[in-house]
């Protein structure tokens, strides 16, 4: 157990700081880096200054020690565009982003599973290939897209759901205002829904084919016909015998889906206006404003290297084969 | 006088070409009578007809310059008429060019992106991966490190840190795409590489004193083309679909090159006064493609390998 924890944590570290690396050499690569940092109008002695200030003119060993350095204190530098430490307009926007990525997982998780299960034992009926079917296009269906459509359709045209914005529950939990938290429920959720949907539908079909094909292959083991021969009802052979096997390889696929689902959050948030990381990366994009989207993507990327750290140690537990 | 022997090692030859023959085209008609028989593979290669088509032919059949702009026809509903007996079938933007036109020409930029994508990857991946797995040892290791590092990363993510440095254009987008995708080769081949490296004929040619570039590439390369083409099919869609996704936080090609995502991108602006024209045909178009490349792939994997058949 212990010598699983230490080589997992050591490879994250190593991926970590493969992560710094990553982002130093992307702020190199297009020449100068100073040039990212000062307005288009800037003079050659501002520039000069700029280069300076920033500690662009030194070797550029030293540039990425200090770089790491900083990078480990969550120091980015200031947001061009809001004038405050990149780390701490980045740090506001998450609670929303966490929310609508673990709502959409909870969605595209919790719709997965029956809806593969049924498709496998319903095998080569009409039913099997609908749900195939629909999976097959939900794959194929960009979710920014997806997005778009349900804001026309269901936003504008029915006017079901809000088009824009959210309401905070996170936050308030996080400042202990229980009471308001729980009160924003209702409204949170009202919010999240069409961006949900948007982002889980590919993870959601994806899923789905994932179950069947694994529900299948479990259901012709020889511990199941056992279960059937024993007359064991049909749902005790399913729920007890054949779902607990099918679910490992379906573990396995949420720590990655968490990456897949936080890269289209980033994307379906800019069509509702949501106000998490994705809204703030994309105007940060257009305002060039470096800091914040560095800050942006290496906090992400760090939740999703953790994240993958402890789905390791569920699926561990799952399955008594994987040793400790 | 002519030597017998040559003579003979040509006819042998011939003979052996000619059986090689003979084989891909039974392989190629069981492709053939394979596909024919399913209906979704047949869809999927029929919309992948089309797309092709429109991308080569784009711009003779677009009615309009996709870049010219007309202000006085701007955001036209589909089907309305504009100057001359032109009609904007899919409606115009908001700088009055037509919709219909600019999809046209989109299905060359969205179909090059991904191609191209898959190419660069596709040969660093599968360099990569021969190396890695031929060599073994420390080069192994460094190689499937540096992968593990990379897939750590939600790919989206790399893209917009490297795309919001080098700017927007079609190589950089390629490049970007590409340099996503090289792990996924690299691991299937570094993996077919390990179990073929031990095979007799590679031994065989390792005997006859081939070079080490001569047998990766001739000798072990051949025999890993099959699940590489799998792998290809099902990239090209995912590669389309992060174009699109770029192209839509304005990071893919230039404005003035028409692509399906840059189109959704410039439509988010007219989405509340119901300019659904703009948002739902691009939209239509990446998704049937995408589609298509889906179809194919499942298609082929099934082909390929009936073992691993989606028990479907």
């Amino acid at each position: 157990m212990w010598t699983f924890l230490a080589r997992r944590l050591l490879q994250s570290i190593i991926v970590l700081i493969g992560v710094t690396l990553i982002s130093f050499v992307s702020l190199q690569i297009g020449g100068d880096p100073t040039y990212l940092f000062v307005s288009e109008n800037a003079s050659t002695e501002e520039i000069e200054a700029a280069r300076i200030a920033l500690g662009f003119d030194r070797p550029l060993h030293v540039q990425y020690l200090s770089y790491i350095w900083n990078v480990l204190q969550g120091d980015f530098g200031n947001s061009l565009s809001y004038r405050q430490p990149a780390m701490d307009v980045v740090l506001e926007a998450m609670p929303a982003t966490i929310e609508l990525t673990f709502f959409s997982l909870v969605l595209a998780i919790g719709l997965s599973i029956p809806l593969g299960i049924y498709a496998a034992l319903n095998r080569g009926k009409p039913v099997d290939g609908g749900i195939m079917t629909l999976a097959m296009l939900g794959q194929s269906i960009p979710n920014f897209w997806m997005g778009i459509m349900m804001f026309l359709f269901f936003g504008l045209y029915l006017g079901w759901f809000p088009i824009s914005g959210n309401v905070p529950f996170l936050e308030p939990l996080l400042e202990g205002e229980f009471r308001e938290a729980f009160s924003n429920l209702p409204a949170t959720l009202h919010h999240m829904v069409l961006p949900a949907v948007a982002v889980g539908t590919y993870t959601l079909a994806r899923n789905a084919r994932l179950v069947r094909s694994s529900m299948l292959e479990v259901l012709q083991q020889d511990y199941v016909r056992t279960a059937r021969s024993k007359g064991i009802s049909e749902t005790r052979v399913v729920v007890n015998h054949a779902m607990r096997n099918a679910w490992l390889p379906v573990v396995t696929m949420i720590g990655l889906e968490f990456g897949f689902l936080l890269g289209g959050v980033v994307v379906v948030e800019t069509v509702f206006s949501y106000p998490g990381i994705g809204r703030l990366v994309f105007n940060a994009i257009n305002q060039r404003d470096i800091p914040v989207v560095q800050a942006s993507v290496i906090l992400l990327a760090v939740i999703f290297i953790l994240l993958n750290l402890i789905v390791d140690l569920i699926y561990a537990r799952l399955d008594p084969r994987v040793k400790l | 006088m002519a030597n017998p022997i040559p003579a003979a090692t040509t006819s042998s030859t011939q003979a052996v070409q000619g059986m090689a023959n003979s084989y891909r085209r039974k392989e190629l008609r069981r492709a053939f009578q394979s596909m024919m028989t399913s209906r979704w593979a047949l869809v999927g290669m029929l919309i992948l007809l089309i797309v092709t088509f429109v991308a080569i032919f784009g711009p003779w059949l677009a009615p309009f310059d996709p870049n010219r702009q007309n202000i006085m026809m701007r955001l036209l509903e589909p089907g309305q008429e504009g100057a001359g007996d032109l009609t904007y079938w899919l409606g115009s933007d908001q700088l009055g060019r037509d919709v219909l036109s600019r999809l046209l020409y989109g299905a060359r930029v969205s179909l090059l992106v991904g191609v191209a994508a898959i190419v660069v990857g596709g040969t660093i991946g599968t360099v990569a991966g021969l190396v890695s797995g031929y060599y073994g040892g420390w080069i192994d290791d460094v190689i499937m490190r540096l992968g593990d590092i990379q897939l750590a990363f939600p790919f989206i993510l790399l893209a917009i840190m490297f795309l919001v440095v080098l700017g927007p254009g079609l190589v950089n987008i390629i490049l970007v795409l590409g340099i996503g995708q090289w792990i996924t080769y690299a691991r299937i081949v570094r993996a077919q590489t390990l179990s073929l490296r031990e095979k007799e004929y590679v031994e065989a040619a390792r005997a006859m004193g081939d070079s080490t570039f001569s047998i990766l590439f001739r000798t072990i390369l051949p025999n890993i083309i099959a699940p590489l083409t799998v792998i290809a099919s099902f990239n090209v869609a995912g590669v389309i679909l992060s174009e699109a996704a770029l192209s839509f936080l304005g990071l893919g090609v230039p404005p003035d090159v028409p692509t399906w995502g840059s189109m959704l991108s410039e439509s988010r602006d007219h989405l509340l006064s119901n300019k659904w024209w703009m948002a739902v045909f691009p939209g239509v178009a990446i998704v049937f493609t995408v589609l298509a490349f889906n179809i194919i792939g499942d298609w082929l994997r099934d082909f390929l390998d009936p073992r691993l058949k989606e028990n479907g």
